[in-house]
């Protein structure tokens, strides 16, 4: 580094070597530690392993899950969000303590607690079994607990965002001439988009590995609605360590090259956001466009 | 500096204290739904060693899925002695030398000091007809259990399943794999472990026929009521064994081998055989087996060795991956 950046406050080098080794010790240890024991195996048996039948119906359904719960709480928790943001109604702060509960909760009492919701004679199931839905038992009930299980990461992370828009944005937009869907579409999903990226990601990452709650729920057939952390167990419980790490080595890069997907969306619309114009000039250009 | 001082000083004494306290505590790696049995078996033992040797022993129970509990066992648990559900996850330990290669010989009864067997609960009147395991097999049975391949009690079931459809005349591997298959489709969904499957059953209403331990049912008789189902014995069913085993490793390090010795032989007294048959599980001693006559109905049983040659080999046959149970869920 040539320029000496002044910085306010003191201790960038203290403060970035303790984060180097905290993160070491904490994350990148163990899953070391599992990819080195997953290369006791070849990298074609890994393969094999992974693209056994049993194995690839189980990713079907844990990621087609997750990423069906994690789209179901971008939605909903988008709404949820704005809701706890922007109006003021009795209840608010109870409301929004409730957000949190799927956090504290442990997660194999809310897989029990659901499936008993909605199996056939559950309050819920009693309404939905005759209408020929059925939920606990089903990979529909995978996607119910991880959808619960994940609720707080949406809405948590589009808070801070969604009150950081100020009203005066939305009213130029109006006065201005846009119609209350473009300003919606043209002014605030912009602003809001890479903070509900974020979330949904984390969501969908919390989701891919979540066996607690869905255990319980899933009804656990083979090739219809076994998870792939439940083959781990499985192969746990023939004492084959080997090929359980080797499940979740090829888990853990599919997660993270998903996740790095949703990085790289995100820092892109951040940042053709950030050169085209500013949020103002939007405003305008969307009044324009209706005028 | 005097506070570092003494609290190195504090540390070190708490260290020796507590090493002090474990010369004469026990612990017992158990599976899941032993507390019951060692909860109320503990205070006999305590009492009988103290009046034996005038030692007060601790003794500590520590309670999981039955595999899980092995193999914390292997990453270094110090317990001395296991009691589990599965012969195959002490051979296990064994493996590891952990425990005698002969274990199942140390003791009597295969090591087994108490057994119990495969039984069908099914609703009150038996609508159904459900008398065996071919009724179970038929079409619009609905049959609730754990998952056979990650549960011992779901594993037990398939076992006792197997074995029934070999007994079954012209029965070989093939038409037992068959039986199975049908057994198998009648399975809406396959349930956590043993008291998942007994939630699902009794409280969720789902299935016909839940297939769990004898002992289980009296567990359900106490949580909803005796009204609300009825107990059936199949023509064949597994004996299933609750082996224990002194961990040889631990017990010489500690130096507890005697004191865990008489835990594990006193199971077989007539205090820890009736303490056993007051929890459902039928006790080894015929006289106390004859005493709970009405707990024990006469039922017609096999062993794992008897059928399968041994608990490792049933289980590399038929749970492995590859295994006779993956076999049937292989699309064509």
């Amino acid at each position: 580094m040539a320029a000496k950046t002044h910085r306010v406050l003191p201790g960038f080098g203290l403060a970035l070597g303790y984060t180097l080794v905290y993160l070491s010790i904490l994350i990148l240890l163990p899953l070391g530690g599992m990819v080195l024991k997953a290369s006791e195996l070849g990298f074609g048996q890994i393969i094999d392993i992974a693209l056994g039948e049993r194995s690839l119906a189980a990713f079907r359904v844990t990621f087609g899950a997750s990423f069906l719960a994690a789209a179901i709480n971008a939605f909903f928790g988008l709404i949820v969000a704005w809701v706890l943001v922007r109006y003021p109604f009795p209840g608010k702060r109870f409301i929004d303590a409730l957000v949190d509960l799927p956090f504290a909760l442990p997660t194999a009492v809310a897989g029990i607690t659901l499936a008993t919701l909605y199996a056939g004679n559950g309050w819920l199931g009693q309404y939905l079994e005759p209408l020929g839905i059925k939920v606990a038992y089903t990979p529909l009930g995978i996607v119910v607990a991880l959808t619960f299980v994940t609720l707080p990461f949406v809405v948590r992370t589009l808070q801070p965002v969604i009150e950081d828009i100020e009203t005066e944005l939305e009213e130029a937009a109006a006065s201005l001439g846009a119609s209350r869907w473009q300003t919606f579409v043209k002014v605030i999903f912009p602003a809001i988009f890479p903070a509900l990226l974020t979330g949904f990601a984390l969501a969908f990452a919390r989701a891919v590995g979540e066996y607690g709650s869905v255990i319980f729920i899933a009804g656990n057939l083979p090739l219809i609605s076994e998870i792939t952390p439940l083959l781990i167990i499985s192969k746990l419980e023939q004492y084959d360590v080997l090929g359980a790490t080797a499940l979740a080595v090829v888990m853990l890069a599919l997660s993270f090259i998903l996740l790095l997907a949703v990085n790289v969306l995100q820092w892109w619309t951040a940042n053709r956001h950030k050169n085209s114009e500013p949020l103002e000039v939007t405003a305008a250009k969307a009044g324009g466009v209706s005028a | 500096m005097a506070l570092l001082r003494k609290s190195i000083v504090s540390t070190l004494l708490a260290l020796v204290a507590s090493v002090a306290l474990a010369d004469v505590s026990l612990l017992n790696a158990s599976y899941d739904v032993a507390r019951d049995v060692y909860k109320d078996y503990n205070p006999l033992f305590l009492k009988y060693w103290k009046a034996k040797s005038g030692e007060t022993l601790e003794l500590k129970q520590s309670h999981g899925g039955s595999s899980k509990q092995v193999r914390a066992v292997a990453d270094g648990l110090e317990a001395d002695v296991v009691t589990m559900n599965q012969a195959n996850d002490i051979e296990y330990l064994a493996d590891k030398g952990l425990v005698a290669k002969d274990w199942a010989k140390k003791f009597p009864n295969n090591a087994s000091p108490y057994t119990s067997a495969m039984v069908f609960i099914v609703r009150k009147g038996n609508p159904k007809a459900i008398k065996d395991w071919s009724d179970i097999a038929a079409p619009g049975v609905q049959m609730i259990i754990p998952h056979p391949k990650n549960t011992g009690n779901g594993r037990n079931t398939y076992l006792s399943a197997w074995a029934w459809a070999l007994r079954q005349p012209g029965g070989n591997d093939k038409s037992a794999q068959e039986f199975l298959g049908k057994l198998l489709k009648n399975a809406p969904l396959f349930a956590a472990g043993g008291r998942d499957a007994t939630t699902t059953f009794m409280q969720r209403r789902m299935g016909d026929v839940l297939i769990t331990f004898e002992s289980e049912a009296e567990m359900i008789a106490k949580e909803f009521g005796r009204g609300e189902f009825e107990v059936v014995y199949p023509s064949l069913t597994l004996q299933t064994e609750f082996p224990v085993a002194l961990v040889e490793k631990v017990v010489d390090k500690k130096g507890t081998r005697t004191q865990a010795k008489a835990y594990l032989d006193y199971l077989w007294s007539k205090e820890g055989q009736e303490n056993a048959a007051q929890n459902y599980l039928r006790p080894r001693d015929p006289e106390l087996l004859k005493k709970y006559a009405n707990f024990f109905p006469p039922v017609k049983t096999f062993t794992v060795e008897e059928v399968f040659g041994s608990a490792n080999k049933a289980f590399a046959t038929h749970f492995k991956d590859g295994g006779s149970f993956d076999q049937i869920y292989q699309s064509k």
